[in-house]
């Protein structure tokens, strides 16, 4: 079983990552993008196969290590 | 004083904090291996140096909040012991919950390494009673990654309940947005734990200790623990 799991920053957090590379779109001529956020992408491969055990897993390595909950949220999609 | 300083694959400034510890104090201070399990008996002071810790894989400190040695550290500081945790120090401490926030990527997207001036917001500390409260000390900065944040409630307590101890301002002590450079909510430099007894700040004090460098700003912050632990 895989799984991939999105961290992203919460709504109001500053992301000057994403500004930056906002600017730098609209200097390459790229139109249409009205922001960017920046964020990072975890692609997990899962020993088991019980996806509710899966789950649970991936949920506590959210919690402990891949998300800082106080400014970043996560969504697990197993796939 | 028993002073111990942590060390995780890719601190860079352990030794100028023992120098420091040392100069002030008198007595050297452990340096103490993240996968030990156990604190020396008898630690009074903690302190979690600079550094790259993991070379800042995931996040700043992410990675070392975690590691073994932790949550010795966890129970010190739930015995009231004294904790510092000096820039990447600040950023572990953060990450592990141990003060409140995070510390993101600096708002103009560049390293900044240079003097800059903090003023002392409060000399009611073990770590600042050395210092007049409003006075303007001038310490480095050496951080990508120093833009303090924490949410509005948090923040709202931490001013209320005179927690920050640090802020960046100018040479005349006035808060500015220039002076604010790595744009942290209202300019924090520095916070500590409710219980007073845990201080993360991302300046470092420890290189302005010896007068050979040119200026000693920095050392009444190790004088006043001293000071601290040997009249507690």
């Amino acid at each position: 079983m895989k799984a991939r799991v999105t961290v992203t920053l919460k709504n109001g957090v500053l992301d000057p990552q994403g500004k930056a590379i906002e600017g730098a779109l609209k200097s390459l001529g790229v139109d249409g993008i009205g922001s960017v956020r920046q964020g990072k992408v975890f692609d997990l491969e899962l020993s088991g196969d019980d996806k509710a055990a899966a789950e649970a897993a991936i949920k506590a390595a959210c919690d402990k290590l891949l998300a800082n909950t106080v400014v970043e949220n996560y969504r697990i999609e197993l796939l | 004083m028993k002073a111990a300083v942590l060390v995780f694959p890719g601190s860079n400034r352990e030794r100028d904090i023992a120098y420091a510890l040392e100069l002030t104090s008198g007595v050297k201070p452990a340096l103490v291996w993240h996968a030990d399990t156990e604190l020396p008996a008898g630690t009074d002071l903690v302190v979690l140096p600079g550094g790259f810790s993991y070379g800042d894989y995931l996040r700043c400190g992410a990675i070392a909040a975690r590691a073994a040695i932790m949550d010795a550290v966890r129970r010190h500081a739930e015995r009231g012991g004294l904790v510092l945790g000096v820039c990447n120090g600040f950023q572990i401490l953060c990450e592990a919950g141990l003060l409140p926030g995070v510390l993101m990527r600096n708002s103009q997207l560049k390293f900044i390494a240079r003097n800059v001036h903090l003023r002392v917001e409060s000399s009611n500390s073990p770590f600042t009673r050395r210092y007049n409260a409003g006075a303007v000390i001038e310490v480095p900065v050496a951080h990508g990654e120093g833009n303090y944040v924490a949410d509005e409630e948090t923040l709202k307590r931490l001013e209320g309940d005179g927690r920050v101890l640090f802020r960046y301002c100018d040479a005349t002590g006035t808060v500015t947005p220039a002076a604010n450079i790595n744009g942290a909510l209202n300019a924090i430099a520095g916070i500590v734990s409710d219980n007073g007894r845990v201080l993360g700040m991302m300046p470092h004090p420890e290189n302005h200790v010896d007068p050979a460098v040119g200026m000693t700003d920095g050392r009444a912050l190790f004088e006043s623990i001293a000071e601290a632990l040997q009249t507690a």
